[in-house]
């Protein structure tokens, strides 16, 4: 695939190291001199000094036969721009901008950009986790189908401990791929596993019905 | 009108000035109190310190209930950031945007948002003056 990376940070570069070392073909935007310089002397000639919210630089780069563009700026504002600009310029298929603010993931999502990675929302999920209120962690998200991979442990509280997956109509379009129990290790669940407190569960669901969901596996 | 204006620098500040001697109700909101020197003398609008990127401070400025929302920030991408929040989050009515480079600005117009272009207008206008 040919992956244009708009930022040349830590992260961008980062990203462009392992995805030059999975063959792919990949170019990095960046500003800055000394960072070009930096990623120039390290991965070969990979980068451009330029803006990647500008129309002409993405010209340059050959945005037209770009599969994607990720933009990993430390801006949300830049990250959106350089999305936008792909997608309504040039029609990339695959835009993926990093955020920093939460709220902004619904407002991107709206403006067409196909994946937004927030490292708050990372961070938080995972302390969250922790935590006895027992939220959904959000693993993988598939846009284009309207469903949400989760993880979600089951509360001491919930109605579905002591039940059978086959006797409980956990939820329309919801679907448990995966049971991990404190002293049963991972099982592939049927519809005669017994859910027990403290299992780690692992659940393709409808986008939106999270809440529904959360709500039944913690007892919340 | 309720106006909420993002950026108080000069034009942001004239702008204020301007509507509020009109009798609107203006709401001006910059990063950097330091910024609301440039308002006018006896300007009767509020002033918030505020980041117009974030839904929470737009709530605290009125975002819900204005009628018109003004980004004359000096980011380009800053401007067009907020002024789709307004838009598409808050369902401002009118949503106005500052934004330098002509080729974001005429995109930006494409995709529903009122845009201006200081270098395109500028340099038209300078180009008038010049005549010949």
């Amino acid at each position: 695939m040919y992956i244009i990376i708009a930022g040349g940070g830590e992260v961008g570069y980062y990203l462009a190291r392992m995805l030059l070392s999975e063959k792919h073909e990949i170019l990095v935007i960046e500003k800055d001199p000394k960072r070009c310089q930096l990623i120039a002397e390290d991965l070969g000639d990979v980068v451009l000094r330029g803006d990647a919210c500008e129309a002409r630089t993405l010209e340059e780069v050959g945005t037209g036969r770009a599969d994607m563009l990720i933009a990993v700026t430390s801006d949300d504002e830049d990250n959106l721009v350089a999305c936008q600009v792909a997608k309504h310029k040039f029609r990339v298929a695959h835009t993926v901008a990093r955020i920093k603010n939460p709220r902004h993931k619904k407002l991107f999502e709206k403006l067409g950009i196909d994946a937004t990675v927030c490292s708050t929302e990372l961070i938080l999920a995972h302390i969250e986790q922790d935590l006895p209120s027992h939220p959904l962690v959000p693993l993988l998200k598939m846009r284009a189908r309207g469903l949400e991979i989760v993880e979600v442990k089951v509360a001491p509280d919930s109605k579905m401990v002591g039940k059978k997956l086959g006797d409980f109509h956990l939820l329309p379009n919801s679907l448990v791929c995966l049971v991990v129990g404190k002293r049963k290790g991972p099982q592939i669940p049927t519809k005669d596993t017994v859910l027990e407190a403290e299992d780690e569960i692992v659940c393709v669901t409808e986008a939106g019905s999270e809440e529904k969901l959360r709500s039944i596996l913690t007892g919340l | 009108m309720n106006v909420i204006i993002m950026g108080c620098g000069r034009v942001g500040a004239h702008l204020a000035g301007m509507l509020d001697k009109e009798g609107h109700k203006v709401t001006i909101l910059d990063i950097d109190s330091y910024s609301f020197r440039r308002l006018p003398p006896g300007f009767g609008g509020q002033a918030l310190v505020g980041n117009g990127t974030d839904e929470e401070a737009l709530i605290k400025a009125g975002i819900q209930k204005a009628d018109v929302f003004v980004a004359v920030t000096q980011g380009d991408n800053r401007n067009v950031l907020a002024a789709q929040i307004a838009k598409h989050i808050f369902n401002v009515p009118k949503v106005v945007c500052r934004i330098y480079d002509p080729i974001r600005q005429e995109m930006y117009q494409e995709l529903g948002i009122l845009t201006t272009s200081p270098t395109k207008t500028g340099s038209q206008a300078l180009r008038e003056a010049i005549g010949g």
